[in-house]
């Protein structure tokens, strides 16, 4: 096969927080030693780009020593947390920005969609902003004349064309923006999670757009999303990014589950408040089996165990459970049904999330307990302690049977006994 | 399987430097249709939801010489030759407006579009050049109004001449586009990192303007400043909009050593704008 694109040895460096008064001494400094032929002092002193820790320099390699190639027809999925550079690889990729060391090299036209309806202008029709992004994206007016029909057609929004497009609702802005872009004729497409708007049926319709350009056109598509459905779906060879550098390179499928089990380091010290938190201490949480920032398909059970040490005897005790959804209590559960005596030792507590039930998203875990006695029950009465958000974790998007892309909200029921009968004609 | 050869014959390479004097004008060829879509968007979008339209690129400079002929004509009494206020101020406003807006827009074209420039690529260049091209078409409009003003003047039978120094009319534009252009790459690409010249630029391109010879004659800060004139003489600006009046009006101070010497100063200010821009082109999306 023809290789079209060929990265070698590609590093980013960038700067972290901002730019003052000591930039222009930095910048004096590194300009002088490169006078004098020395190694930029600014590249010595980065570190590797983990964003969950406090570094020392504020110089981080967001991409390092990236090295791969890409052949004619390749749909590559690039898959990693957040910050683990994919995007700056994208950017790099579609000369948004320059490496700081290294080289890319490209065969062919790269048409870059890193974002739907850049350069769109509010004051324009549909139409004009059709060919002005069009332009911004590469094409020659010509050629966005011979595809508007196309386009229009592909976008849905005939009717609003020549109206400005900041009348437009967002989800017309998104479907005529990617129009534009899905009817580029470039032999490289390379995407960032645009995907993330626009409504289900119109995501369908990308994908299988995206899919048509990568196998039956032959072009190469380098495609970025957290949706393991879609870069199931369109990819056929994975690269898992991990803090700036690539840690896996091959087959969609072992990329994914390289990506699942790769779980960042547990948080040190989970603070803890209430009057028992000197009792009953957390020592670990686990999300099936891994600390912190665990990746769920949506297949799985989800099994949260908590190990903590219990320094003195309480009558009625259990242990609570907490989810978090972008700062919403989705639930709180209990390990007990009811309070029961505990004594000093060690223990675990679990307590087991169905597969199916939550939707993709993040989720922070919190902890608490209580010692009550039933009985005789107020808040005055109530032991207590809570540690919040010890842990997280993720579920990924995974559309398929038992995951409907229409089905919205917080929670998905696997079976609704949903039914439709007729129980009436009509009478004409 | 390819040859070797065929193998290393790539289109694109993604290096950290670019070659310094590349201006990639073939690049920007190919990207000819974005520049004509931005100027057209600049253009359009400049009198959209307003009533006047394209009026009010006459009502700028009009209410402007209007101002000048009561300020500097009437009240200063500040003599303009045998050339009337209004036309002579005219002729020095639209050829001054024109390098202003080219420097002042071009200078914060990266600040301005960043939120574009770092979604996608397309030569850089692009930006600075649909400023000039853009501005180009509102001073046509404004030069419009001046051959009007000139038609009315020396109908009313004042001392009107122009001759045949108006062929030098296209060198003047490009010069000044060339000057504004040049300057904007340089100003744009330090105000990527340090906004600082930015405000420079906010009130001195105005005061400026004192500089040039908008609103005196030449001939006139000759002789009252004999000592410090040589700083308007040789202010490219200055030439350029003598040199206008020279053609068109029939007087002004005109000289071709003078013309020479605002070539090279251009061409000189042209070149190492675009080293400049060209060093920053590649990364600014990181530090603006």
């Amino acid at each position: 096969m023809v290789k079209v694109i060929k990265v070698e040895h590609l590093s980013k460096a960038y700067q972290l927080g901002d730019f003052g008064t000591g930039t222009i001494s930095r910048d004096l400094e590194r300009f002088w030693a490169r006078m004098r032929g020395k190694e930029d002092p600014f590249l010595k002193i980065g570190e590797v780009n983990d964003r969950t820790k406090k570094g020392e320099s504020d110089i981080v390699w967001s991409l390092r020593d990236i090295n791969f190639e890409v052949e004619k027809g390749d749909a590559i999925g690039i898959i990693g947390r957040n910050g683990a550079g994919k995007s700056t690889l994208l950017k790099v990729l579609s000369r948004v920005t320059s490496p700081t060391i290294g080289s890319v090299k490209i065969k062919g036209r790269v048409a870059s969609l890193l974002e739907v309806g850049t350069g769109f202008h509010p004051e324009l029709s549909g139409r004009e902003n059709i060919f002005l992004n069009g332009a911004i994206l590469g094409m020659r007016s010509a050629e966005i004349k011979r595809k508007f029909d196309e386009i229009v057609d592909f976008a849905g929004v005939e009717r609003y064309i020549d109206t400005p497009v900041k009348r437009y609702s967002s989800g017309m802005y998104v479907r005529l923006a990617f129009a534009v872009a899905a009817h580029l004729e470039a032999e490289i497409l390379v995407v960032d999670e645009v995907l993330a708007v626009g409504d289900a049926e119109f995501q369908k319709k990308c994908l299988g757009k995206m899919g048509d350009v990568s196998k039956g056109e032959g072009r190469t598509v380098l495609f970025v999303s957290h949706n393991m459905g879609s870069i199931r779906q369109l990819c056929d060879k994975g690269i898992l990014l991990n803090n700036g550098e690539a840690t896996f390179m091959g087959d969609t499928e072992a990329a994914i589950k390289n990506y699942m089990s790769s779980a960042a380091t547990s948080k040190s010290g989970m603070a803890a408040v209430g009057t028992l938190k000197d009792i009953i201490k957390i020592k670990s949480v686990a999300v099936n089996n891994n600390p912190l920032d665990v990746i769920i398909m949506p297949k799985d059970e989800i099994v949260i165990s908590i190990k903590y040490e219990c320094f003195s005897h309480l009558p009625a005790f259990r242990m609570s459970f907490t989810l978090f959804k972008e700062g919403i209590r989705i639930l709180t559960v209990q390990d007990l049904e009811t309070c029961e005596p505990i004594e000093p030792g060690l223990y675990e507590s679990k307590i087991k999330i169905p597969n199916y039930f939550l939707r993709p998203g993040a989720y922070t875990v919190s902890a608490g307990g209580h010692n009550t006695n039933h009985s005789n029950f107020s808040i005055g009465n109530t032991e207590w302690f809570f540690a919040s958000d010890i842990s997280s974790f993720e579920i990924l998007e995974d559309w398929g049977e038992n995951f409907d892309f229409n089905n919205l909200g917080i929670v998905n029921l696997l079976n609704t006994h949903g039914e439709r009968k007729l129980i009436g004609e009509l009478i004409s | 399987m390819n040859s070797p050869a065929e193998e290393e014959d790539w289109d694109i390479e993604i290096t950290p430097k670019n070659s310094l004097l590349d201006m990639k004008l073939k690049d920007v060829w190919h990207y000819r249709d974005l520049l004509v879509l931005l100027v057209r968007r600049d253009f359009v979008a400049f009198y959209k939801q307003t009533v006047l339209g394209p009026l009010w690129f006459f009502l700028q400079p009009l209410a402007t010489i209007l101002l000048f002929n009561f300020v500097f004509a009437n009240i200063a009494k500040i003599s303009t030759g045998s050339i009337p206020p209004p036309v002579f101020y005219l002729a020095g406003t639209i050829i001054w407006n024109y390098f202003s807006d080219c420097l002042t827009k071009t200078s914060t074209a990266f600040k301005d579009n960043a939120a574009m420039l770092g979604k996608v690529y397309f030569p850089r260049l692009i930006m600075p050049l649909s400023i000039v091209f853009s501005n180009l078409i509102r001073f046509g409009v404004q030069f419009i109004l001046f051959l009007l003003m000139m038609a009315i003047y020396s109908a009313k039978g004042f001392a009107i001449h122009p001759n045949l120094y108006l062929l030098l009319f296209p060198l003047m534009i490009l010069l000044i586009a060339a000057l504004g252009l040049g300057l904007g790459m340089m100003i744009s690409a330090v105000t990527t990192k340090y906004r600082d010249l930015s405000f420079v630029i906010s009130f001195g391109v105005p005061l400026l303007m004192y500089t040039t010879t908008v609103i005196y004659p030449l001939s006139t800060a000759q002789a009252k400043y004999p000592k410090y004139s040589w700083l308007i003489e040789y202010n490219p600006i200055t030439i350029v909009i003598e040199a206008f009046r020279k053609g068109f009006l029939g007087e002004g101070s005109f000289s071709w050593d003078l013309l020479g010497y605002c070539v090279i100063v251009t061409a000189a200010i042209l070149v190492t704008g675009t080293i400049i821009f060209n060093r920053v082109e590649k990364n600014f999306v990181d530090t603006v």
